[in-house]
């Protein structure tokens, strides 16, 4: 099939002819194998080899256990309502801890963002309290607070206030300054220009917070939960390694990552909605 | 009976001299200066109810701090300056806000019970009675503009200001602008500041043009002209000749001139052409 001819008078042309597409191309396309099945095989051929390694003793469960047991010890949590207890116990202290990181971040920020005595007050002890990493707290928070709930709340707020309170502090300040001008030849009140204006325009990035804080709120339990606790799978995964259980570790590993795709799932959905203008979503 | 605006608290002026019909717009010797730079110096300035003044002046000549200053988003040093309270602003780049429909952008600020039927009625007149409910990612540039037309003209201004309103548009939208603003203004009889670079432009639209070099007006001509007014018109050459003088440009020679305006006009068809296409584009997927 020659698709580029060049002949003596075509000289100084480039000639593109192609022959029509005959009914026999299209049947031979009939038959090929979709492109997700393809690029199926290579993680079950690893997952076989795995499973392969595991049976022969090549890798023993002490290493990692078999996919077999996993899926084994995945269903027997599932069926027993345990790995659905510990989710239940991790998620509350999630929530508890993002609820209110947000929204002193949120405050923090609507207060230096809107007002430069704000900025003033405000600003420089929240750069420096963010710098503090928050493992860094632990030993100290045990002192002052115990090793109870509060702890564990405490570290999560901690991590969860500064990414919002960054992102939207930033999203205030960078709005667009000729809209706020606009705003102001059309005669809109303070409050009103705050309403209409510095709010929608810097929810995106208050939205890039709450992704990272949701991020840390999960992140923070891994070792919140070692902690002094009996439920929640950061204890999950640290019980399991006292007891060289691979199979826990790994379902918990699985659980972080699930999650993971959960969360990013539903910051889609509330951006969908919340920023329904912006042109990546607007349909004509 | 505009309420009186007052920018500068040390000059109170009563509008005693003109009862019959104040002009909307009084400024007398006024001064605005940046550092040692005086921006505007000395500017005495009328205009009179419907009146439509162009102004003219090259880059640094005053005339975007002047229309600021008019539109209260500049204060001045010192001087007098009156101007009416209801007032509208349109600037080069619309400045609707991105997460507000249209409609919505055009009421934005109005404090009235049927504002929805408001707003239909003021994007019906610039032709946009379809765009009601579309978001400004979706409108091109040419409706975008209408918008922001529509969201100053809703407002029932005395004084409408322009500042560039049509230079980011392509040629063609440009002249459909031209007549559009001609009409809105024939039928609300605001007057109207608008601010160009385009002399060709500014002969096409206003009663009067005015030249601002070093922050004063360095000359201003009436033009006399029957509308509606095209380039080809008897005498539209020669003010044009005369305020491309004003401003420091040799007239070029009449052919070359056309030539360049021509090429300058097919490109900004083609361009046109293209984003029309693009937008039939967008709108099939």
């Amino acid at each position: 099939m020659s698709e580029t001819t060049l002949n003596p008078a075509d000289s100084g042309f480039l000639v593109v002819s192609k022959p029509e597409k005959t009914q026999a191309l299209h049947q031979a396309r009939r038959w090929e194998v979709p492109g997700f099945v393809l690029r199926l095989l290579s993680p079950l051929a690893l997952l076989l080899l795995w499973e392969l390694a595991s049976q022969t003793g090549l890798l023993p469960s002490r290493v990692i256990a078999a996919p077999s047991q996993i899926g084994g010890t995945l269903w027997s949590m599932i069926a027993s309502g345990e790995l659905a207890r510990h989710l239940w116990v991790s998620l509350q202290r999630a929530l508890l801890g993002l609820s209110i990181g947000v929204s002193i971040g949120v405050v923090a920020a609507l207060v230096t963002g809107l007002s430069k005595r704000g900025e003033i007050a405000l600003d420089s002890p929240m750069q420096m309290l963010r710098t503090i990493p928050s493992l860094a707290l632990v030993p100290l928070f045990i002192l002052w607070f115990g090793i109870g709930e509060f702890t564990k709340v405490a570290l999560i707020v901690m991590g969860t206030t500064f990414p919002v309170y960054l992102n939207l502090f930033s999203g205030i300040r960078n709005i667009d300054p000729k809209l706020i001008e606009a705003a102001n030849t059309l005669g809109l009140s303070r409050r009103e220009l705050i309403w209409h204006v510095i709010l929608p325009g810097s929810l995106p990035s208050f939205f890039v917070g709450l992704r990272y804080s949701l991020g840390i709120s999960w992140l923070a339990l891994v070792f919140v939960e070692q902690i002094n606790t009996t439920a929640g799978i950061g204890y999950l995964a640290s019980d399991a390694r006292d007891f060289m259980r691979t199979d826990v570790i790994v379902i918990c590993l699985l659980i972080y990552s699930v999650l993971g795709l959960v969360i990013d799932g539903i910051i889609r959905t509330l951006e969908r909605y919340a920023l329904a203008w912006r042109p990546t979503f607007v349909r004509n | 009976m505009a309420a009186l605006d007052l920018l500068n608290t040390h000059s109170i002026v009563q509008s005693s001299a003109e009862k019959a019909a104040p002009a909307p717009v009084q400024l007398r010797n006024v001064v605005r200066q940046f550092g040692q730079q005086r921006v505007i110096d000395g500017l005495d300035l009328d205009i009179a109810p419907g009146e439509f003044v162009a102004l003219l002046g090259a880059s640094g000549s005053g005339k975007t701090t002047l229309l600021r200053t008019l539109a209260g988003l500049d204060s001045i040093d010192s001087g007098e300056l009156r101007v009416p309270v209801a007032r509208a602003a349109v600037f080069q780049e619309p400045r609707l806000m991105p997460w507000k429909n249209a409609w919505k952008n055009v009421i934005l600020g109005l404090h009235i019970n049927d504002a929805k039927a408001r707003a239909e009625a003021a994007l019906t007149e610039v032709g946009l009675a379809h765009r009601v409910n579309a978001f400004p990612a979706t409108l091109s540039g040419g409706e975008a503009q209408r918008v922001a037309l529509a969201r100053g003209l809703v407002r029932e201004p005395k004084l409408l200001l322009l500042d560039e309103p049509f230079a980011a548009l392509d040629a063609l939208t440009r002249i459909r602008m031209h007549q559009l603003i001609i009409d809105l203004w024939r039928k609300h009889t605001p007057a109207v500041l608008l601010v160009t670079h385009d002399v060709d432009e500014a002969i096409l639209l206003a009663d009067r043009v005015i030249v601002l070099a070093n922050g004063r007006i360095a000359d201003e001509i009436r033009i006399e002209l029957p509308r509606q007014r095209d380039s080809g018109q008897a005498g539209f050459q020669a003010v044009r000749s005369r305020l491309l003088g004003l401003l420091g440009v040799k007239a070029p020679e009449p052919a070359q001139a056309a030539s360049q305006h021509e090429t300058a006009q097919e490109k900004a068809a083609q361009d046109s052409t293209l984003s029309e296409l693009r937008r039939v584009a967008n709108a099939r997927r």
